[in-house]
């Protein structure tokens, strides 16, 4: 069987107007994920906007080491996965495996890391909503900082589970062979959502550990 | 040019339809033919509907007499909660697009399927999911927040709030899938010969919708996420003992609440536009006028939102550029009303039920349309506000507007989806009812309203009594309107007389396919060489 | 047809000599229009400065809009009639709508629609900036109540009480969840959120009691959180800001019915009725009363008025509803939970109080949501000093 007959669907004229329209696809996925996340970044602005100095001091109180290194962590991570599908479309099926591989590793990284903080956070009292009793800081806008800081980044961190899982699935579809030079278009669209994750943390990033 | 239009097989006999092909019922739980799951979501919004109706009924009964009728307060309040998040959720958003919109996009556009019928067949489970969580929540007493589920009180309220926002933030992800796979077939998959401007006016609505829903869903999602953290675990974000401000909860449920209005009306403008065109055996009066307006109103409709909070605390300056563009979107509305009635001029005009329906949209949405620029009024809705004004406005345009869009949808495309026809008198007289029954339920809210009638009140003073009783009346008849409805349509299922495969004469290309239409929709790849209402006497 | 409350004839007659109606300039004439499109579309009477201009606008929207419609139903109806099918098959010529037609229609609407948007922003603006002077009013609602409070230190429940013919300016808050204070006779309206301030004012034309609804969904008490407003002539409201506390007998002496405002609290059902006057009686017998007040003021017990489906706190910080089973609980266990600010001083009425009697006492804890009654605007608690 050629490729074109394992992978064509009955509804499309051809393979290539097939992958465009799920790039296209998935890029709207995107779109309503960016709108996902927005609305808590337009709630972080909205409140910012009203508890300036509060949110600055508060900023202080995060980890800006760990913070940091998770960029870091999730920026080598893109790269890595962006590297896998450049050897997926050479050819090279078992270096793309482990570089997913990586990349997945890297993601669990990034997990342990945040795990660290939010244990140290609980330790000082920091909790979200009601239950926060951070004696250092009191005021309310900490309150509220603490509590989008566990939504948004609790939010970005389920969403990077699942690309955790995506990743190691899509490692192991390229180690059976499943993927062709020509057709690997589940490792793009894994791609293109395992780079969301990471931009999203890139604004997260100075929203909660660099702006003060 | 050539003379053969759209490359289709002619009349298939029984046996070869989609309804049929393939056998068994286990078949149409994993079915992937977008024909089947229009089928699917349209009796499961249907049920919908019929639920969300009992509770209608149920709420105006107790509204009979002041204080307690038939239930206390609490009850009442979940009443009239668990219909409208049913109403709006289950039946609303998904009743046209999902089940017409799945039947007929492809067809339209000369698709055999979907872009990503997988996907399709997965926003029917989603839905399903988002359904039974809701009913859990129903179940274990429902909310009395009202739909709207407004902090700080929803994170107080010992009623089952979770279940039910959870519920609906699932039910929201089916939605998404829905819009995105929309959105992919219009811009993939249509057929060689069909530029944009040759697309059916549904499909345009269609679309326009796939793009509010992918953008505006979202963020219900999180508003919905936030009220179930909130209450589940006192999250409190928009709490004020903790220096949270419930006014951002109301921006962010209402950017996306008010888009979510014309989720539900843009597609059964697209019904009115298939309609009129078919009915009057016409061209639309303007093609280009529709198109710019349905695309106008999904595009400023993002830019109203804050015209449901003029009297929340909103700051004199928000207030006005609310208004203001509120005033803007009604345009839009109003150009198509236009239209249509002008499409009607030297029409050729068959008083068929779609018609008759098309009429009472024209009637029902007309008013419901005008009431709402007079709320767009600031200091109008200063008096109107939470009265039984605004209930009646938005009632006029989602049950004049679209239910009796989706009620045209139904007896026009009948014959294609399911081959049957029904009896046309018997039809006639559930749209008088219909008619009837919504006037009587809705004229006196608009009075009560302006009385000064709060809406979601269990009691009220006796001087407001006459006018409650007018509307309940009302709504049994209109009750009675539909339920004669789905008599006669479920009994044609079955027992109605064979359709042909144009019975009403449409250029419409989803009409030149069998009634009902066989798996693949089409043998060969159809080609278009004409418009879909192209009804013009032959020049010359 | 409905009777809404219609003000007393010297009233009437007084509305329509201080008529700021925009068609005042029509005198007598201009301002019978304006009350027979009020009757007839339900609007209440106009007792503020502001109602009447807000009216003109709906009745220019409303007439014009009738006009518009009246005109494209007419022609769809025409349509249906004169374009009738006639033939099977038959044809019909391509009609398109010329552009100047459609943009001329737009562009007409639109600036009808913003004409009016005009005309209604600035009246809101009016409503929404009081003028200098006006006197400042607090209003806090929390569930199910309206309490005003007043700069000179004196404080009314259920009944705000103004100076007719002064701006008054209302600064609204909520002590729980959103509440919303509406005064259909004014035309004016402002939610009541917590955690902030917000503002509106009138002017009350004449004397008179006007009825104030809530208008924000906020709990099981929500359809009777009702209220009064009571306009004074501004000498009697000097009189009650130092301490007169008219009954509805004084009122109605000053041509003030308060009592036809709004019904009392009576419970719908004659059985319902019976057992609850049997719970006050109860109640009364076996000294609950001794510690519970009725009317809303804080006294050794939390107060009965607006408990029953409420929730309250209680000293462990657990959040408890208020329902048949903790009102048992409370009479038979009563230190299992205490509200928090409570002492833990109720005895146990285990064995002291028969089951129809409980169930007595609750039915009647369920009558007492909304406004004080009538007949005690102002009343002292009983038995003593307040907390």
């Amino acid at each position: 069987m050629t490729e074109t007959e394992t992978h064509l669907q009955a509804h499309f004229a051809d393979l290539a107007k097939q992958t465009h329209a799920a790039r296209f696809g998935m890029w709207t996925f995107l779109g309503s994920e960016v709108l996902f996340f927005g609305s808590l970044f337009a709630l972080y602005a909205s409140y910012r906007a009203e508890y300036g100095d509060a949110f600055s001091r508060a900023v202080r109180h995060t980890d800006l080491l760990l913070g940091s290194a998770n960029t870091a962590i999730l920026i080598t991570a893109s790269f890595l996965v962006a590297l896998a599908v450049g050897e997926l479309r050479a050819g090279s099926d078992r270096r793309a495996a482990a570089l997913l591989l990586a990349g997945a590793a890297l993601g669990v990284a990034f997990m342990a890391l945040k795990g660290i903080e939010y244990a140290h956070h609980f330790r000082d009292g920091i909790y979200p909503g009601v239950h926060y009793r951070y004696a250092a800081l009191p005021e309310e806008g900490a309150k509220i900082f603490f509590t989008l800081y566990y939504l948004m980044t609790g939010l970005h961190a389920l969403h990077v589970v699942g690309g955790i899982v995506l990743l190691l699935a899509l490692a192991w579809m390229a180690r059976r062979g499943r993927f062709t030079a020509r057709w690997h278009t589940p490792a793009e669209l894994g791609g293109l959502y395992w780079h969301l994750v990471d931009v999203v943390w890139i604004f997260l990033w100075p929203a909660f550990y660099l702006l003060h | 040019m050539s003379t053969v239009e759209v490359v289709v097989p002619l009349s298939r006999p029984a046996g070869d339809s989609y309804l049929e092909v393939p056998r068994g019922f286990r078949s149409w739980l994993v079915t992937t033919d977008h024909k089947r799951i229009g089928v699917i979501f349209l009796f499961a919004t249907s049920a919908a509907l019929v639920l969300g109706g009992v509770f209608a009924l149920l709420l105006r009964a107790e509204l009979l007499t002041p204080g307690r009728t038939i239930v206390g307060p609490l009850a009442y309040n979940r009443f009239f909660t668990l219909h409208g998040v049913i109403m709006v959720w289950l039946f609303m958003i998904p009743s046209i697009p999902s089940a017409f919109g799945n039947f007929l996009l492809p067809i339209m556009l000369g698709a055999k399927d979907v872009a990503f019928p997988r996907l399709n067949r997965a926003s029917v489970y989603v839905y399903a999911a988002g359904a039974v969580i809701v009913l859990s929540g129903l179940v274990l007493g429902g909310a009395d927040t009202g739909w709207t589920f407004y902090p700080p009180y929803s994170g107080r309220t010992p009623t089952s709030v979770a279940p039910i926002a959870l519920g609906v933030f699932v039910l929201g992800i089916s939605t998404i899938m829905t819009a995105i796979n929309f959105i992919v077939t219009t811009h993939t998959l249509r057929a060689e010969g069909m530029g944009w401007m040759r697309m059916p006016l549904f499909v345009w609505t269609i679309y326009a919708t796939s793009i509010i829903q992918l953008l505006a869903t979202p963020v219900l999602g999180m508003a919905l996420l936030l009220v179930a953290l909130d209450h589940a675990f006192r999250l409190g974000v928009f709490d004020p003992t903790v220096g949270g401000d419930p006014i951002l909860y109301q921006h962010l449920f209402w950017f996306y609440s008010h888009p979510a209005v014309y989720i539900m009306i843009l597609p059964a403008m697209g019904v009115v536009s298939e309609v009129v065109c078919t009915f009057a055996r016409k061209n639309p009066f303007s093609y280009t006028a529709i198109v710019v307006a349905t695309l106008g109103i999904a595009f400023v409709g993002f830019l109203t939102w804050g015209h449901h909070m003029f009297v929340a605390g909103m700051s004199e300056l928000d207030v006005g550029i609310f208004g203001a563009l509120s005033m803007f979107v009604a345009i839009f509305s109003a150009i198509k009303v236009f239209t249509w009635v002008g499409t009607l001029y030297r029409g050729s005009i068959s008083l068929d039920a779609p018609l008759l329906y098309l009429y009472e949209f024209l009637f029902l949405f007309g008013v419901g349309g005008m009431s709402g620029v007079a709320l767009a009024s600031p200091s109008l809705d200063v008096h109107w506000h939470d009265t039984y004004f605004v209930v009646a406005h938005f009632h006029f345009v989602m049950v004049g507007g679209t239910i009796t869009a989706w009620l045209a949808a139904l007896h026009y495309w009948f014959p294609k989806m399911f081959g049957r026809h029904y009896p046309q008198r018997v039809a006639a007289l559930g749209t008088l009812l219909v008619f009837m029954g919504f006037l009587g339920t809705f004229v006196p809210q608009f009075l009560l309203g302006n009385a000064g009638m709060p809406r979601r009140y269990y009691d009220y003073p006796p001087e407001y009594q006459a006018l409650h009783v007018l509307s309940t009346m009302g709504s049994w008849a209109l009750g009675g309107g539909l339920l004669l409805t789905a008599v006669y349509l479920v009994a044609a299922l079955r027992g109605g007389r064979r359709a042909g495969t144009n019975p009403w004469g449409s250029r419409s290309f989803e009409w030149d396919t069998p009634s009902p239409p066989p798996q693949h929709n089409f043998t060969e790849q159809p080609v278009i060489a004409r418009g879909p209402y192209d009804y013009a006497r032959e020049e010359g | 047809m409905l009777a809404l409350r219609q003000a007393p004839e010297g009233i009437a007659r007084a509305e329509a000599a201080d008529s700021t109606s925009a068609l005042a300039g029509l005198g007598e004439v201009g301002d019978a229009l304006n009350q027979a499109l009020r009757r007839i579309l339900f609007l209440p009477e106009q007792a503020s400065t502001f109602a009447a201009r807000v009216d003109q606008l709906h009745y220019f929207e409303l007439g014009l809009m009738s006009g518009i419609a009246a005109v494209l139903g007419c022609a769809g109806i025409w349509f249906a009639f004169r374009y009738r099918r006639r033939a099977e098959g038959e044809r019909t010529p391509r009609v398109v709508a010329p552009l100047w037609l459609e943009l001329g229609i737009a562009g007409g609407l639109l600036g009808l629609f913003l004409f009016w948007w005009l005309i209604g922003y600035r009246q809101y603006l009016h409503a929404k900036v009081a003028p200098a002077g006006a006197l400042e009013v607090y209003v806090t609602g929390k569930q199910w109540m309206w309490e005003f409070a007043y700069p000179r230190g004196r404080n009314s429940q259920g009944v705000l009480f103004v100076p007719a013919g002064r701006p008054v300016k209302l600064l609204v808050t909520s002590r729980d969840v959103i509440h919303s204070f509406y005064v259909p006779a004014f035309r004016i309206k402002q939610d009541a959120v917590p955690g902030r301030y917000t503002t509106i004012w009138f002017q009350a034309r004449t004397a008179g009691a006007y009825r104030v609804f809530c208008t924000e969904l906020c709990g099981v008490g929500h359809s009777r959180m009702w209220g009064k407003v009571v306009a004074l002539a501004p000498g009697d409201f000097e009189r009650w800001l130092a301490g007169w506390n008219p009954d509805a007998a004084d009122l109605r002496r000053l041509g003030i019915d308060l009592d036809g405002v709004l019904p009392g609290d009576v419970p719908a059902d004659e059985e319902e009725a019976d057992l609850a006057r049997e719970g006050q009686r109860v109640a009364a017998v076996r000294g609950c009363l001794r510690c519970h007040t009725v009317d809303g003021t804080p006294y050794i017990g939390p107060t009965w008025r607006g408990l029953y489906g409420s929730v309250e706190t209680m000293t462990t910080g657990e959040r408890v509803f208020v329902d048949e089973a903790y009102i048992t609980e409370s009479m038979m266990d009563p230190l299992a939970r205490i509200v928090a600010g409570y002492p833990a001083d109720m005895p146990s009425y285990q064995g002291l109080i028969s089951a129809p009697e409980t169930a007595a006492i609750i039915e009647y804890m369920k009558t007492l949501w909304g406004p004080v009654p009538p007949d005690s605007v102002a009343p002292p608690p009983p038995g003593g000093v307040p907390r």
